[in-house]
Order: structure tokens, then sequence, then C-alpha cells
């Protein structure tokens, strides 16, 4: 073990010999996410660096206070990418934060080899656990079924059970070409075609639908895409505005998401049908997610998620006292204590910030 | 076996199962003293075989107020002896739970019970032009429980993903037999993703009684490329080469000249017998894009010195050409009294070394091992052939075995990269991973599991365990065959 990470070891086995409750942040780029934590802040970027990179095999290795944004320009170089299009919120992100929040973007809905949230590229992961421990996980082949997949969950773990020391992420070919097509329609009439779409074999990318217009981006081999936009029809959104729109719409700086109002995130069946909730509402993920901008109380937003089948978390501003997540049916919340407690006992790490009672 | 015991607990399962639903008589257990794995054999006390989620609730509870363990088991064709019985529990079989629930087209999905077949899933989604992606090579016979609970790859799963990439629900029941659901339609539920431990985590977390899998739609079109080389190192950097092209191969697996020479007698796929190594790569999509991929795959599989290419013209000569590749398990049964498959999976990049030394092996046990390999994922099936009426040849397949997982761990990948640990590669687990990490496995089962009922003893070994084996490692002259050098 090198020198950064059993240093950021001996910290932790000297704040759980305190009883110090700490906050792991890195570039801070997230701290509007989840419930509001305390402690001491623990920072990772001391443990940062790209640790194995070999194209071919479709795996990086990295230390958790890797820039994002760099991996991303790494992968870039060698004609790869990240599938899960996390969302960066800001310059400072680091890989270990982009895995403890589990944000996927636009492309997390897409066909094929590329479908996928953040849990489903996470190959292996080294974990610092409340008693100071480096534990090991996963590793770095895409076939592993050797004990628990512990590292898997520690995508969206939110740093509850350990500090985030090292991932290894499955990665992808940048697809050959792509291309974005516009249609005006309904938000109902949207959803229903998203998910007819999806049931052929189309080289179906992302998809945002909002006041009136659906984009949806194609990507994969180039007659894929050019037979696609010929079955599809639509019109063509020329494919620099496009790309800007996509970032837009990942790292939320369209329109939709400008201002202060609460924003939720509502995760439904993709083919719950548009939410009558009579809120604005921007529609990603071939309907699956459902953003909404609404003060109304969180009983009333959850109520709305539950008929549709579904889900709600308070993603930005707005009043938290509810939780920022749906709370959990009782038999889960029991195992979510009990995984706690095992992974870290004394219950240092990011106190409240996923469910106030873990 | 505790006779009385078995007596009290036959009577009190016979009160909500009927007669021919709970099996003690020896005859009646013998089917299920072994799964696929037939190396381990145990006959349980008991065999329950209910037929509804409300039964299999009500033994959990009954085993769990008398401590008595649970085995889960599918259609036992795991390979690992995850199924393996116990002598003093309850054998719980949901092959009787077997219908599909039911297929939504719009929403490509189809809910199924645990004792549904992985293929009939396909095959009822057939008709809306859907299927379900991963195709364990057992996909006739093993059921979508046990695909759950061993996370199962496929020659697909390259492109299309494991268990765990197309599998967006679980209900089950906790060993006490409260119901809980992992995952759900809608994406990322909330808290832990616990979905994620229960799939793969071999029947020792939760008893699975309802599954939803994701389906995705039938491809147009697929056509096959079988490639020849004069050195499996070239074919392991052909593979690299495909990839680094950019090319993800709905199919890429590998078989070297042992395993080709052993399967064409019985599958007449029309492999060339001289080549070292023999590639399959597959490509599938619309008409234009498998034209426009094969094309790119031809390319770049000449330009890494392939020696000889055939490219199948018609769906026929496609399904020929995995006929030997699918066919390679029962060919190895028909060359040998018995054959022990492997499972370890390795970084691409080491797969000519890892395949020469196993071929430097094979003088030092005096077995024969032909390979083949899902190239795509690094993920090898060395088929050890020994013979099962000889101790000493069993023995030294063991040994044998044993020393490929360890070259695997070294080379920096794992153990088993689908056939799970079962009760087959405890030992193995110990030089995969620390303590720490080992403890940490113990400690998620029992967050599950707090007394330890389901399925114990598989995949995390004791510290005792993994001391013992770390003697034998150590001193050889502990070891059954102390002239054969180990790591």
């Amino acid at each position: 073990m090198d020198q950064s990470l059993s240093q950021l070891c001996e910290t932790v086995r000297a704040a759980s010999e305190a009883h110090t409750p700490l906050l792991i942040r890195a570039g801070g780029t997230k701290d509007f996410y989840g419930n509001a934590s305390s402690g001491t802040v623990l920072d990772p970027r001391s443990v940062a660096g790209i640790v194995d990179y070999e194209p071919t095999e479709l795996v990086i290795t990295a230390r958790a206070g890797t820039s994002l944004a760099e991996l991303e320009q790494l992968l870039a170089e060698n004609g790869q990418l990240l599938a899960f299009e996390p969302p960066h919120f800001g310059a400072n992100a680091t890989i270990g934060g982009c895995i403890a929040a589990g944000l996927a973007g636009p492309r997390r809905v897409s066909f094929g080899p590329t479908y996928g949230g953040v849990r489903d590229f996470v190959l292996g992961a080294k974990l610092i656990d409340g008693r100071g421990q480096l534990l090991t996980f996963g590793g770095t082949v895409m076939k592993n079924v050797a004990g628990y997949d512990v590292s898997r969950v520690l995508a969206g773990s939110m740093g509850i059970l350990g500090v985030i020391a090292e991932v290894s992420i499955k990665v992808l070919p940048r697809p050959m070409s792509h291309h974005t097509l516009r249609f005006e329609m309904t938000a109902d009439t949207a959803i229903s075609k998203l998910n007819e779409w999806a049931g052929r074999p189309l080289p179906l990318s992302a998809s945002a639908w909002h006041e009136g217009t659906l984009y949806l981006r194609l990507a994969g081999a180039s007659a894929a895409v050019r037979a696609a936009r010929h079955q599809l029809g639509g019109e063509d959104f020329d494919n620099e505005q496009a790309d800007a729109f996509w970032i837009g719409i990942r790292e939320q700086t369209h329109p939709f998401f400008a201002d202060n109002a609460p924003l939720w995130r509502m995760s439904v069946p993709s083919t719950a049908p548009a939410l009558s909730i009579g809120e604005p509402q921007l529609i990603e993920w071939n309907g699956a997610l459902r953003w909404l901008r609404t003060a109304r109380p969180a009983e009333q937003v959850r109520e709305c998620a539950t008929r549709a089948g579904g889900h709600a978390t308070l993603f930005r501003n707005g009043d938290r006292s509810a939780g920022a997540f749906t709370p959990l049916p009782a038999p889960l919340a029991a195992i979510h204590r009990r995984l706690k407690a095992q992974f870290d006992p004394l219950n240092l790490f990011n106190r409240g910030r996923l469910y106030l009672d873990l | 076996m505790d006779a009385t015991r078995q007596r009290s607990l036959v009577d009190a399962l016979r009160a909500f199962l009927p007669e021919d639903a709970v099996l003690f008589r020896e005859e009646d257990t013998r089917p299920y003293e072994c799964d696929g794995l037939t190396l381990y054999r145990q006959l349980p006390m008991v065999v329950a075989l209910p037929d509804t989620e409300d039964q299999v609730r009500r033994v959990l509870q009954l085993c769990n107020e008398h401590n008595v363990p649970v085995i889960p088991r599918g259609a036992g064709t795991g390979l690992s002896g995850s199924a393996l019985p116990h002598h003093a529990g309850v054998l719980l079989s949901l092959a009787k739970l077997n219908r599909i629930l039911s297929i939504d087209p719009l929403a490509r999905t189809a809910t199924v019970q645990p004792g549904v077949r992985n293929l009939a899933i396909s095959e009822a989604a057939a008709r809306h032009g859907l299927y379900y992606a991963p195709d364990p090579s057992s996909q006739i016979a093993c059921t979508i429980g046990g695909n759950v609970a061993e996370n199962s790859g496929g020659v697909h799963c390259l492109k299309y993903g494991l268990t765990v990439h197309n599998v967006l629900r679980v209900r089950g029941l906790t060993i006490e037999g409260e119901w809980v659901e992992f995952g759900g339609l809608a994406p990322d539920a909330p808290g832990l993703d616990l979905l994620a431990l229960v799939i793969g985590s071999e029947g020792m977390l939760a008893v699975v009684t309802e599954v939803t899998v994701r389906l995705v739609p039938v491809a147009q079109t697929a056509r096959c490329i079988m490639a020849s080389f004069a050195d499996v190192g070239e074919a392991g950097d052909a593979v690299a080469a495909l990839i680094a092209d950019g090319i993800i191969p709905a199919g890429l697996e590998m078989l070297d000249r042992a395993a080709t020479r052993l399967v064409e007698p019985f599958a007449n796929a029309g492999y060339d017998l001289d080549a070292a190594a023999v590639l399959l790569c597959e490509s599938d999509g619309t008409p234009e894009e498998v034209a426009e991929e094969i094309e790119r795959m031809t390319a770049v599989l000449l330009a890494a010195r392939a020696t000889r290419i055939q490219v199948s013209n018609s769906e026929a000569e496609r399904l020929r050409f995995w006929a030997g590749r699918k066919n390679a398990f029962p060919a190895a049964g028909r060359a040998s009294p018995a054959y022990y498959c492997m499972d370890g999976t390795i970084p691409r990049r080491r797969l000519g070394e890892v395949l020469k030394a196993i071929q430097a092996l094979e003088p030092k046990y005096g077995l024969r091992c032909p390979n083949v390999f899902h190239a795509g994922d690094g993920n090898l099936h060395p088929l050890i052939l020994f013979d099962d009426a000889d101790p000493d040849s069993v023995a030294r397949a063991e040994a044998f075995g044993a020393e490929i997982l360890e070259l695997c761990v070294q080379m920096g990948g794992t153990v088993t990269g689908e056939h799970g640990v079962g009760v087959e590669k405890l030992d193995q687990m110990c030089s995969q991973f620390d303590r720490a990490t080992l403890d940490a496995f113990l400690g998620v089962k029992s967050a599950f599991d707090p007394a330890g009922l389901l399925n114990p003893g598989k995949v995390v070994p004791t510290l005792h365990r993994c001391a013992e084996y770390g003697r034998m490692r150590v001193h050889g002259g502990n070891v059954r065959f102390p002239d054969l050098p180990r790591f």
C-alpha cells in the first residue's frame, strides 16, 4: 500500500478511535444532493491518479480523487468513454464522488452494449471501512462472481459504507457516429413512441422531452444511425448544437433547471403516463425519468410517484425535513441498518446523508 | 442423520405441503444429492417442493423457527456445488414455481417465477420480437432463479451483459419469511443497491420467488466469422485488436486446438483442425450494420495474422459454427469418462501466457486439458479430462484445477467468472481475498441472514479453512501429492 493510501486509512483509524464523525467530501460538486450531514471533513483527493488503463481491456482503474474531467479526457484520447455519461456538476468533480452519488446521464437507457447506470459499469473497488481497514471487492475483469458484488453497491451509496479509495470501471468505445432528431409531440405521445422505439433494434442513445418537443439522440455504427434516421423521420438537429443541448441536460444548465424552485427527480416505469400533477416537467430515459419543478409538499409528490409505480427524490433546493430519498419498507430498512453496522460499526461516515437513521 | 428430527420436520412440513412435496426416503432424496458439479455429494435431510409463494414462506418460517438450514435449488445445473444439500437441512426446490406471470411488450419486461427456464422466457417473448439476453450454455434447462443466484453469463454477455445487467427486480423472502423486494420497474430503487448484492449471492441472502427481467429486441440478422490462428497468443492479440478498433462483437469465443479436435467429431462444425486456435466472432444488428461490421472485423483479423477466415453466409452455417462451441461440454463428456470444467477469468492481455502455462501443466498431472474461452471478456473454461472411477485421477484433476485458479488470481483475474464459488472454490477464495475482505463478506451475509441458515458454508471460507489451506500451500509435505510443485 502506498503512503497516501495508508495515510488515509490511518486518518480513518484515528477518527474511529476518537469516535469522530467524518464527512467525506472531495470537490464538493454534489453537496446539494442527499440529506444534510455533518462531521470532520475528510478529503480523499490525496489519493488520486490513474492506476491502470489498457484500452483493449475496456477497463480503467483510478484512485477515487482522480478528476472526472481528466479521466474522461484520457478515455476520449483513446476513443473511449464512460458509458453512463455522468453529470459533473462542476469542474472539481472526482471519480470517487461520481461513483458514490451514482448518478447517470442521458445515455442511461441506450440500447444494447451501452445500456446501464453507474453500477452496471463498476467492476471493482477498494474501500476503507469504519475500522480503517482497506477492503478489496470485485476486480478488473468483466466477469467475476467471486464473493458478493459489494463494489456495485457503492454506486449511489452516498459514502455511508466507507471511503471509496479506488475503482475499476468498464469503459466502451465511442460510437462511430451520432445524430439528434427533433419531433413536435405531446408528453404522452413521446412516452408511447419512445417505448415503442426501444422495442425495436434502433441505436437509441438518449431522449429528452420538454414543452412539446422530443429530442432523440442516435449513436452507433454509421449504417445503423443512417438507417434509423430514415425510419424515424423527425427534424435534423445540427450536431454541434445538439452536443451542447445534451450537455445542458446532463449538467442541468438547460433553462428548465434554472432558478431555485425545488427540483424533484421522479423514477417511474418507462410506460407510466405523463404525470397529471400540473407542474413543469422534463422527461428523460425513454420515459423512466421525470424531472419536476414544484413547491408542493414531499408527501404529495411522493404519492404521485407511488401512483405511477415509482419513487421520488428531492434533488435540489426545497425542504428536506421529509428526507431527500423515498423512505424504505421496514424489512429493507432493517437490512440497511445491519449492513451499515457491519461496514461502519461506529457510524462515522456521512451520518444521515442517505437516510436520517443511517 | 437424526431420524427423530427428520420425522418431526417431515410432519411439520406436511401440515401445509402435500405428501408428495416432502421427500425424505433415500431413494427419493438421492436425485438431489448434487448439482452439476458431481464431485461433491450429500443427501439432504428433507427435500421440500412447494408450488406457491406462500408455501415457500411457510417452509422458511418453519426452518427459521427450528434452526434448520435451507438450501435453495433451481434446476440443479450449477457447476460449483452452490446447491449441495446440507445433511441436517431442507433442500428447498423452487422448480415447481414455473409460471410466466406476465410479459409487457411495450415496457419490454417479463415477470416470471424462479423455476421458469431461461430459454422459456425468450421463447415466450419471441412473438413480440423480444428476448432475454443472457444465454448460459445450460439455458434449455437452467432456471431464472438459479441465474439470479449465480449471476449467470453466456456467450453474448460482452455486448448484452450478465444477469445483473438484465434483471430489474427480484421479489423474495428473507430467512425469517418476510417479503422483500429488491430493485424495481422504476430505475435506481431508493437506498443501497441491494439487488446487486442479491444477484450472484448463491442463495445465501434471500430466497427468490419472482423475477422481472428486461427484454431486448431480437436483432434482425447475425453473421459469424470463423478465424484460424497459428498461435494462441496471436489469437489473443487479435481479440485485443478488435476491441482497439472500437468493435464490441455480439459474441467472441475461442477454442484451442485440443478443443476443436475434441468437438469436431461430435459437432461437425467444420473447424480448422490444424489451427492452434479458432476464433468465433459474431456481429448482429440491421443487415447494413452487420455488413459494415463484418467488413471491419475481417480487416482487423487479417491484419492480426489470421491464417484463414470464413464468414457464415446463412443462418444454418452460422449455427453450425456455433454448434462446436455450444457442444464443447457434451463432447468432453463423450471423449472422457469425466471432465472438470474450470471458470477462471483473466485480463485478456494475459491470455497467451495462461494458455501456454495450462498446456505445460498437462504432463505434470498426466491429464489432458482442452480450452474453450469466452475471449471477449477473459473468461476461461479449461476442461480437465479425467476418470472419475479412479480416485487418483480425481485427485489429480482437482489439484490441476486448483492450480489453474491460482494462476488466474496471480494474473490479476478471478477464480470464478460465472459458475460461482459454491463449495468448489472456497479454498481459492482464501488466495483471492484477504481476511478483512472475507470478513466483510461474512458481514454482508449476517446483515441479511443473522442466524446463518440460508445455504450455510458456501462462498465465504471460514478463518479456520483459510488457515488450513495456507498451511497446505506453505508446507509441501502435507499435501496429497507432495511431488507436485505448487505456487
